[in-house]
This record gives C-alpha cells, sequence and structure tokens, in this order.
C-alpha cells in the first residue's frame, strides 16, 4: 500500500469515526444525566437534517441551521416533558423500552411529513465534486466541517460538564437522583435539559452531516447503533473517550475494507462492540470502579 | 430501534375466523338472493380486483411513481367505464421492499381478497419470493422488477414489463467495446436488484472480452463509501467502474469518486432512470453513463419513434398531475397495467384466458419499449428497449458519441 492510498483510507477512517463519534456524544449527555440510553438519539439526527433541508428554502444556509438546531431542541424537551418526565420511579428497562417507542414514533412522524425519499443539505462549500488536496490525496472540505463541528462540541461539553454550575448538577442527577434532590436541584429540570441539549448536538451533527450521509426519515437508526457501538466502547458518559472510540472503530472500519469484502465492515464494528463487552464491560477508557457502581 | 421488533409485528394479521364465517353467511344469503332474481345478475357490473404490492418506503425511490401511476390509471380508466363496463378496484399494499411483507401481501391478496392479477413488487427480490406463491394460486402477475431471473426460467403465470438486466449488461458492454474500455470495477448496491445484476455482469463479461478485476457490495444504508473507492483506486489498471444500484446510496459513490479526484468513466444501471438519484449526486453525476428506456428522454426523441406518443402522452400525464419528474419505474407500472388491462379487454375476467392473452400480445407500444411476448419470453422486451443515456447539466440526455 503507497502513502496516497493508504492516507486515502485513514481519511475515509476519520470520516466515519468522526460521525459515530458525534453520535456517541449524544448518546452520553443524556446518559450522564439520567443513566439511561436515549434510542430515538439517531432521530435528532434525522430531524436536525430534514428540519435545515425544509427551512433553507426560506433562510441562508447558517440560520436555516441554528434554526433547526433550536427547532429539534424544543421537540427533545417536548418528548422529555410527554414521555419521560411523569415517571415517578423509572427502572433503566422501562426508560429504554420508552426511547426505542419514541424513535419508531418520530421515525413514522418523519415520513409522514417529509415522504420517503433521500434530501441533502448542500455542500457548505463549493459542490460535490469539490476536494482538498491534503499530502497528495484529495478529501471533500466537508469531512474537514463536520471533523471542526465534532472538536468544537467536544471541547465545549467537557467544559460545560466541568466548570458550569448546571452541568455538575446534571451530572450529580446521574450519579444519585435522591442525594441530587436533597441538595437542591430540580432533577426533573435538569433531565429535560439534557434531553434539549442532546437534541441539539445531533440536530447540529445532523445537518453538517446531511451532504455526506444524506439525510431520509429512516437513517437515525444506522447510525445511532453505532453511535451506540461507539458510546460503549469509549466508556458510557465519557465523550472524550467517544471521540477516541470513534475514531479507532472509524479507522478500523476503513483499513478492514482493503483487504476483506466491503460487506464485511459492519460485521467488524459489532465483532469488536462483542469482544469488548467481554473484556472490558466498562469501555476503553471507562473506569471501572465508576462503571460497577452503576445501575446500567 | 428496528432491531428488537420482529417484521411481522407491523404485518396486518389474517382476520378472525369469526368474522370469515359472518362474511361467508352473508354470501350465501346474497347468493340465494341473487338467485331469486334472475337477470339481475348479469345486468350489475362486476368489479376486477387488481392488487399492486410496491416499495413506496423503504431503501428505495420506486414504489412512489409506481403508485402514482397506478392511482392515476385506475382513475382514468374507471372515468372511461372501466373495462367493457366493469370497474377497476385497484389495492395498493406498501411492502417497503421488504421481502417477507410481500410475501404476506401476496397472500392476503389472494386468499382474502381474491384478487384478479397482482402487479408488482417494485424489487426483484420481492418478485423472486413470491413467484412461486402466484405461480401455485394461478394468478397472473406482472412484476415491475428488472432483474432476468424473474422470467427466465419462464414461469407460467408470472411476466415482468421493466427491460431485461442482462440487455442492460450488454448494452454497456458494447459501449465498452467501442470505448476501448476491457477493464472494469464492479459494485453492487446489496438488494435483489444489485445482486442479479452482479450475476449478470461477471457472466456476460467474457463474451464482451471484458475483465472485472475487482467487485464490491455496499450496503443499502451506506452513509459514506469513500474507503471502498480507495480500494477501488488501487488497482491502477480499471479503465472505467460499473455502479449497479436501485438505492440512493449508488449516488453516494459516484460522490466518493470524484471527490478523491479519479477520473474514471462511471457507468450505471438503468436504476439509475430516477432524476432524484442526479440530484443526489449533485456535478457528480454529470458524464455518468448508463442504458435506460426512453421514457427519460421523450420530449427530444424523433417523431418517427413509434413510442414518442405513448411517452409524451404519460409524462405529461404524470407531471401534469403529481408536479414531479417522471421517472422509468413509473413506466413500468404503466406497461403492466396497461398490458394486463388491455387482455382484459380483449379476452374478459378470466384469469387463464388472460393469461394466455398476455403471453400471445405482439406490438404493444410501451414506455419501456415495444412489448412482444411469447411463450419463451415473458418480457416481451429486446435490446432495443434501451438507449445509452447520460447526465449533462443536471438533466438526462441521449449519450452520442
Amino acid at each position: 500500500m503507497d502513502f496516497p492510498l493508504f492516507l486515502q483510507y485513514l481519511f475515509a477512517g476519520i470520516t466515519y469515526g468522526i460521525i459515530y463519534a458525534i453520535v456517541a456524544i449524544g448518546f452520553n449527555i443524556i446518559y450522564n444525566t439520567t443513566g439511561i440510553i436515549n434510542f430515538a438519539q439517531g432521530e435528532f439526527l434525522m430531524l436536525g437534517g430534514m428540519i435545515s433541508i425544509s427551512l433553507l428554502h426560506f433562510m441562508p444556509l447558517p440560520l436555516a441551521i441554528a434554526a433547526a438546531v433550536i427547532i429539534t431542541m424544543l421537540v427533545g424537551a417536548l418528548i422529555e416533558i410527554l414521555f419521560i418526565r411523569w415517571i415517578d420511579n423509572p427502572s433503566v428497562l422501562r426508560m429504554i423500552i420508552i426511547t426505542i417507542g419514541i424513535s419508531i414514533l418520530v421515525r413514522e412522524a418523519a415520513l409522514h411529513i417529509w415522504g420517503e425519499s433521500v434530501r441533502a443539505l448542500p455542500y457548505f462549500i463549493g459542490s460535490a465534486v469539490t476536494s482538498v488536496s491534503i499530502l497528495g490525496t484529495k478529501i471533500s472540505p466537508q469531512v474537514l466541517i463536520v471533523i471542526g463541528v465534532c472538536s468544537i462540541v467536544v471541547v465545549f461539553l467537557s467544559f460545560f460538564f466541568k466548570f458550569t454550575s448546571i452541568g455538575r448538577e446534571m451530572r450529580a442527577c446521574a450519579a444519585n437522583r435522591k442525594a441530587a434532590t436533597l441538595c437542591g436541584i430540580n432533577v426533573k429540570n435538569m433531565v429535560t435539559f439534557s434531553f434539549m441539549l442532546s437534541a441539539g448536538i445531533g440536530a447540529l451533527a445532523g445537518a453538517v452531516m446531511s451532504p455526506i450521509t444524506y439525510t431520509q426519515y429512516d437513517n437515525g437508526t444506522g447510525l445511532a447503533i453505532k453511535g451506540f457501538t461507539v458510546a460503549i466502547l469509549g466508556g458510557l458518559g465519557n465523550s472524550p473517550g467517544a471521540v477516541a472510540a470513534g475514531l479507532i472503530l472509524g479507522i478500523i472500519e476503513a483499513f478492514s475494507i482493503s483487504f476483506l469484502p466491503l460487506a464485511f465492515k459492519d460485521a467488524v464494528a459489532i465483532a469488536i462492540l462483542l469482544i469488548i463487552l467481554f473484556i472490558r464491560p466498562h469501555g476503553l477508557f471507562g473506569s471501572r470502579e465508576a462503571a460497577s457502581l452503576k445501575e446500567f | 430501534m428496528k432491531f428488537f421488533i420482529p417484521h411481522s409485528f407491523f404485518i396486518p394479521r389474517r382476520r378472525l375466523c369469526m368474522k370469515n364465517i359472518l362474511k361467508k353467511a352473508v354470501l350465501t344469503v346474497a347468493a340465494f338472493g341473487l338467485l331469486a332474481v334472475p337477470g339481475l345478475q348479469s345486468a350489475q357490473a362486476a368489479t376486477i380486483k387488481v392488487g399492486a404490492i410496491l416499495a413506496e418506503t423503504g431503501p428505495s425511490f420506486l414504489g412512489v411513481p409506481e403508485a402514482n401511476t397506478l392511482r392515476m390509471l385506475t382513475e382514468e380508466l374507471n372515468a372511461k367505464g372501466g373495462i367493457n363496463g366493469n370497474t377497476v378496484e385497484l389495492i395498493i399494499k406498501d411492502s417497503g421492499g421488504n421481502p417477507e411483507k410481500a410475501i404476506s401481501f401476496s397472500k392476503q391478496f389472494i386468499e382474502e381478497e381474491k384478487v384478479f392479477a397482482i402487479i408488482g413488487p417494485s424489487t426483484s427480490g420481492e418478485t423472486m419470493k413470491i413467484k412461486n406463491i402466484a405461480e401455485q394460486a394461478e394468478t397472473p402477475l406482472v412484476s415491475c422488477a428488472a432483474a432476468a431471473v424473474i422470467v427466465n426460467p419462464v414461469a407460467k403465470w408470472v411476466f415482468k414489463t421493466p427491460q431485461m438486466d442482462s440487455d442492460a449488461v450488454k448494452k454497456i458492454y458494447m459501449e465498452m467495446n467501442k470505448m476501448n474500455i476491457s477493464k472494469i470495477a464492479v459494485v453492487v448496491g446489496n438488494t435483489g436488484f444489485g445482486k442479479a445484476g452482479k450475476g449478470q455482469l461477471l457472466k456476460i463479461a467474457p463474451e464482451f472480452g471484458i475483465d472485472v478485476v475487482i467487485s464490491e457490495v455496499y450496503d443499502k444504508k451506506a452513509t459514506d463509501l469513500s474507503a471502498v473507492v480507495a480500494k477501488l483506486m488501487a488497482h491502477k489498471d480499471i479503465q472505467a467502474v460499473v455502479n449497479w444500484s436501485i438505492v440512493p446510496a449508488q449516488s453516494i459513490i459516484i460522490k466518493n469518486i470524484r471527490q478523491a479526484g479519479w477520473d474514471v468513466p462511471i457507468f450505471q444501471s438503468h436504476g439509475f432512470g430516477n432524476i432524484k438519484f442526479v440530484k443526489a449526486a449533485g456535478d457528480a453525476a454529470e458524464g455518468v453513463i448508463f442504458p435506460a428506456g426512453r421514457l427519460l428522454v421523450a420530449e427530444v426523441l424523433p417523431e418517427s419513434n413509434v413510442q414518442k406518443a405513448v411517452l409524451v402522452k404519460y409524462k405529461s400525464d404524470y407531471e401534469g398531475k403529481f408536479k414531479e419528474d417522471v421517472s422509468t419505474f413509473g413506466g413500468h407500472a404503466y406497461d403492466a397495467f396497461m398490458i394486463l388491462t388491455k387482455a382484459i379487454a380483449e379476452v374478459g375476467p378470466d384469469k387463464a384466458k388472460v393469461r394466455d392473452a398476455i403471453e400471445n400480445m405482439k406490438g404493444f407500444v410501451g414506455t419501456g419499449g415495444v412489448f412482444n411476448f411469447s411463450p419463451e419470453n415473458h418480457n416481451g422486451l429486446g435490446l432495443d428497449a434501451f438507449d445509452m443515456m447520460t447526465v449533462k447539466d443536471g438533466k438526462f440526455v441521449l449519450y452520442t458519441k
């Protein structure tokens, strides 16, 4: 394998990886507040893409994406208020089943609103054939935009959860609901807020990756499965871990294609997930002690 | 999440036994009633039920133009008084491109609805699964799917209207011979259409002196395929890429090839014949070469072309009614409906006679070409049904070089 070809695979892997990572981060936000996995996370991506595509007819691109993010955040809040908030003592399993139900509901609603056809935002820079040359190999500038947006989101979230009071309150809710309530934290509002935050980040990701992956009413599911794999791989709740795990998985997938038929790509990903679950159930970057204290 | 729920969960169950018994009771009473009043039966026009199984949702676009077309044609036909006074009742079921659902709907059509004939399914994978069901029930099936294996070997009750994928392959290879291309890469989507196409591409290649250097299958839900493009680019001797697919992911391959700065000729299948795929690929679609029926270029055909009148009428009717571009897939449904209703008009609503009438139909001008059916050929189309097309300024045009 010569060097430009090596880079070609590497960039393909980074593209896959960064997309998985940003989905995984959405899982982590809600997990960090509620201790559950929101399986409707993929649908937030789809909504972000679809809404910004629809709004593009009325406003310029940055505004359309911003509006789509806000609308999706409201949808996230609405979902939490309607389906999650009123449950008094939620068990993990019950919450997971509810989120699976929500994901089917949102998907079917999207099918009725936008139909079955595939849509995409235009490329932010240039067109579908524009590419930039890096070290003798060519990639689409959109990939660089996705990488940039993802990096900003990760840095922002790390600061948010560590240094702001609202971020710390959200983490407290996941650690122990009762203790958090006793400390005067409004747990229910924190959960609503975490749904809004993860919906917003999902929508932003869905919009920036739309030119690459396209947006269709049901393409959230596939992304959610990969994102979930990456979230586990990186250690649930650990956002920098998710980025590292996403890149590792993406790059392994890309290089697996060089010697295996393409059809085995997903098999490679799932095989890695199974191995990790057997050997390190708390993920590559998670802590064993922390994981053993959690319910899920 | 989709994975956790078996598909059968969504499939409507058969009605309860009680309801069936009730239905039978009502029918018996009605039958006695009819016996008591002779003459009434013949005076009343019958309803001919036609079932259609179409992939309106799912990973491809196929079912929507097909369903639109069938609804439009049924409306038109019934407004004109139906077939010799018999109204046609159209029942459309959305299979989502899922073979299990297609099986369940076909059984429902045959056992419960007692349909006269079935149009569809949209995809080759689904058609292959319900072929035998139609055979056993002796119900005519006119498929809107492309794979040659549907009618080769011939099944007594099964017909199809899209052009043969084997003919599309020959057309592509003929073009390659002209361009002095002999080493190619083949990439296909993992649907029935893609798999059947891959089989034909590999089988027919030696006849034209073409060497398939590498072949890959991509997932119909793929989101980025730049790694597989890298794999193809590693073979420096590849002179052209054949991308055989009916799923939107086919546009991703084209984009990724051009983004990697690879200036290779790209050939597509007739599954590219929907302008939405061109829009999805944007500028990358320019110059893609593919075989397709003449519907896409109806207006620019010479007046002498026998198909022109049919094509232009269908195109303007469809685009006027649904405000979207016509596609060859809707055309396949048009042909299926027209062939079926023509046969019924000729010999009356009798399944066996209609089957014979379709099998012996000659010179029917449809959107896919001029159909000449025979006991050996249940497709009725030949190589001449295809023309090579290309994309110029985001539109389909005839390929000339």
